[in-house]
């Protein structure tokens, strides 16, 4: 047990500092948001060919780094610190996990190296109930000689104009659940970039009309993948809690520089008590955000590295709620506190504080609000003692 | 970064497990879960007892170091003890004043004869330590203590008045924080005394709270006496000392609370099963909630404890009693809610508590004492966040 980052890793978070410090500065996520893509192709391509970030965790028999989850955590919260706009969490936290949980190796072998060097995104596509994961009824998957046909519309998926590789959810006639990796390019897909109140991350509908899979891109290879699934979304649920960390800390770090400089009553209103103990109300919720996000981490490695520890694996089912919870009520009430703390000029589109904002609400709803990721933790605690 | 531990560490489990299941029987049956937060009155006699067995079986000092007469048992090693000892239902320690704060200071910082003198009556549980810091005038401003001490012919002699002291009335020693420097103020002038409670010039008052029993106590110091010798560190050193010592409140001990905590979280979860209150959706959010933060605490412990060991208070240090003043007050609260009606009729006069209740009450001295909320806002703003400090009456 050993519950620090070692000098390794501490390497990889001062160099995901510095480069995004540059790269994904306040102009620079106002060019990126404003553009048609939403993220900086030239950004990203520095990220997969420079600095593998993409690659980190993909094992290297797939052209990848091999390192774990706990180093893409340290990236994800620095990607959140500076608001980085970038299909990252929909292709290695989601869509990448996908594919290496999946029993499929052949469809690893022709995706992973792709998705390592950067050169192709993907996302996971399903139908998102009103707080939680998954809606009642997803689009359908129904049989026929060569495989599925694929019929329905997913209504907000992450990225899912700009992704090469879709990872679709779709429910077979006997209500089993496929999740099927197919080209964004495929005949019968029809996609289109929906205008969001967070302008950061993008979202998109996709329509599918007779879309035709063959076996050989079932993730699962024709078994159920509820429990795939399940695991995918808690796993991209740690990543989201690990982004939203490093966003809530920074909304306190710039409220800390404004109001240690403006000046009222002949004093720096970080002086009065009112503000202090405000902000050290903030630090409480980031610190607890931050152990959660990092010990949520150490379960995600345990779960995606094949030899992982049974125990440790098994506490997914709590980890993943626990951290979503905090860091998503961290992010929102420092967010909410960042432009309440600058007073009038948070009120401003040149500021920073509502990109932030508008980053937390959306971020709170992604993946599973915190009221329920608690009311499933509720159950299992529950359940757990008959 | 890693979680879990080593098939060494497991073993070492089993072996504590092995050990409370073979000694925390028999005569120590009845103290299984006692002596917590807010029934630390309770059994004293028997719980020293149980510090003398929990000594023989050498469970006493574990992390201290070897030539200290510890164990210098590993971090991972000290997580497992402290959490075979909760799940085990072992009583609230009535040495954990000298075990966590005294013992740890005297390592740091006491003499050689001082270690010698001090340590092996911790070690052997036959000395049980008190905390003489707070007094009438001096809670959150802790520098303003006005209990005085002078040296007179080889002996310190003490006159004031302490408050707050748990288990003054069965300890052996105290350690106090005196004005030792005639007309300073502040934290100039002070001392750090070890000062015998078994003389005529210590007077005990036990405060009744409002769970009406009591475990704080008044202490009058009427020329009370100790040897010239019995301090820590040099006359005048004393806010150096109590604040070293304050260091130690977020050490592996953090680990054992929770595991009380624990235990109070399951009776509450218990008590929501039995009545349905586990069916209420509010309910269930707070349970949920509750049972997050209580993770989240051993979470930022584990965070606390690892990496390097230098003594500075990184932020997750600096927010620990915050973080769990709050949680313990909202569970106390929350039990009370679960039990709803039932909440209110006691278990017997004149006003016997059941353990819910007496959490309920005891919990609003979480955040009070041992530095309350608002000082803990303060040093954060202060000390982590760097914002400006308050500026000061004159």
């Amino acid at each position: 047990m050993d519950f620090a980052f070692n000098e390794e890793q501490l390497m990889i978070q001062e160099a995901a500092a510095g480069f995004l410090g540059k790269a994904s500065d306040s102009a620079a996520v106002r060019t990126a948001m404003e553009s048609p893509q939403g993220y900086d192709a030239q950004v990203w391509q520095q990220i997969g060919q420079e600095l593998y970030w993409p690659a980190l965790m993909i094992p290297e028999q797939y052209g990848g780094v091999g390192m774990g989850f706990v180093e893409q955590a340290i990236l994800l919260e620095q990607m959140g610190r500076h608001l980085l706009c970038a299909p990252f969490l929909s292709s290695a936290c989601l869509a990448t996990p996908a594919l290496l949980l999946g029993g499929n190796e052949p469809l690893r072998e022709t995706w992973l190296p792709e998705l390592a060097a950067g050169t192709m995104t993907a996302t996971l596509a399903f139908r998102q109930a009103r707080s939680g994961w998954l809606a009642p009824h997803q689009p359908s998957a129904r049989a026929y000689a060569q495989g599925w046909r694929l019929d329905g519309e997913y209504d907000a998926v992450l990225d899912g104009a700009s992704a090469d590789l879709l990872i679709l959810a779709a429910a077979h006639e006997d209500g089993r659940l496929g999740l099927f990796a197919v080209p964004a390019d495929q005949a019968g897909i029809e996609r289109s970039a929906l205008p969001t109140l967070d302008q950061t991350r993008r979202l998109a509908r996709i329509r599918l009309t007779n879309v035709t899979v063959a076996p050989a891109q079932s993730l699962t290879l024709d078994q159920d993948a509820a429990a795939l699934l399940e695991q995918t979304l808690q796993i991209g649920a740690i990543a989201l809690a690990c982004e939203q960390t490093g966003a809530a800390q920074r909304c306190l770090d710039l409220t800390l520089s404004y109001i240690g400089e403006r000046q009222q009553f002949n004093r720096p209103i970080a002086s009065f008590q009112a503000i202090k103990h405000r902000c050290a109300d903030l630090m409480l919720h980031i610190e607890n955000s931050r152990s959660a996000a990092y010990y949520a981490a150490c379960i995600a490695q345990q779960v995606l590295a094949p030899d992982g520890d049974a125990q440790l694996k098994a506490e997914l089912i709590e980890a993943a709620p626990i951290a979503k919870s905090e860091a998503s009520e961290a992010f929102m009430l420092c967010a909410a506190d960042s432009i309440q703390l600058h007073g009038g000029v948070g009120f401003t589109w040149e500021y920073d504080p509502h990109l932030y904002f508008k980053r937390a609400r959306a971020s709170e709803q992604l993946l599973g609000t915190p009221a329920w990721h608690r009311e499933r933790l509720a159950a299992h605690i529950l359940e757990s003692r008959p | 970064m890693k979680i879990g531990f080593s098939a060494e560490d497991e073993a070492f489990r089993q072996q504590v497990a092995d050990w409370l299941q073979t000694h925390l029987c028999g005569e120590f049956e009845p103290l299984r879960f006692r002596g917590g937060p807010g029934d630390e009155h309770m059994f004293p006699e028997e719980r020293k007892a149980w510090e003398r067995e929990l000594a023989k079986g050498g469970w006493i000092g574990i992390g201290w170091p070897t030539e200290c007469g510890g164990r210098g048992l590993s971090i991972s090693q000290q997580v497992i003890f402290h959490e075979e000892y909760a799940r085990a239902g072992g009583p609230g320690r009535m040495g954990h004043i000298g075990e966590g704060l005294i013992g740890p200071t005297l390592v740091a910082l006491g003499s050689e004869e001082q270690r010698q003198r001090f340590l092996p009556g911790i070690l052997e549980g036959r000395e049980f330590w008190c905390q003489g810091y707070s007094e009438p005038s001096a809670g959150s401003d802790l520098a303003g203590v006005k209990t005085r001490a002078q040296l007179e012919n080889g002996e310190w002699i003490i006159n004031g008045q302490k408050v707050w002291t748990s288990l003054a009335h069965e300890s052996q020693w105290c350690f106090v924080l005196a004005r030792t420097e005639q007309g300073s103020v502040g934290h100039k002038g002070l001392t750090f005394l070890l000062v015998p409670m078994e003389q005529p010039g210590i007077a005990v008052q036990p405060i009744q709270q409002l769970t009406g029993t009591s475990e704080f106590n008044e202490v009058f110091f009427s020329d009370a006496r100790t040897a010239a010798n019995n301090i820590i560190g040099a006359p005048g050193d004393g806010w150096k000392v109590a604040m070293t010592l304050l260091g130690f409140e977020r050490g592996v001990s953090t680990l054992g609370q929770q595991m009380q905590f624990r235990n109070e979280l399951e009776e509450v979860i218990r008590a929501a099963q039995d009545n349905g209150a586990d069916r209420d959706p509010l309910i269930r959010q707070r349970l949920a909630q509750a049972w997050a933060g209580l993770k989240v605490l051993r979470y930022n412990s584990l965070r606390m404890l690892s990496g390097t060991q230098d003594g500075s208070l990184r932020g997750e240090a600096m927010i620990y009693k915050l973080a769990w003043s709050n949680w313990h007050r909202d569970l106390g609260k929350l039990a009370m809610d679960v039990l709803g009606p039932q909440a209110e009729l006691l278990e017997g006069a004149p006003y016997q508590l059941s353990r819910l209740q007496s959490l309920f009450l005891f919990t609003r001295s979480d955040t009070i004492y041992g530095g309350s909320n608002e000082i803990q806002r303060n040093i954060i703003a202060e000390r982590a966040l760097g914002m400006p400090r308050e500026p000061r009456a004159r």
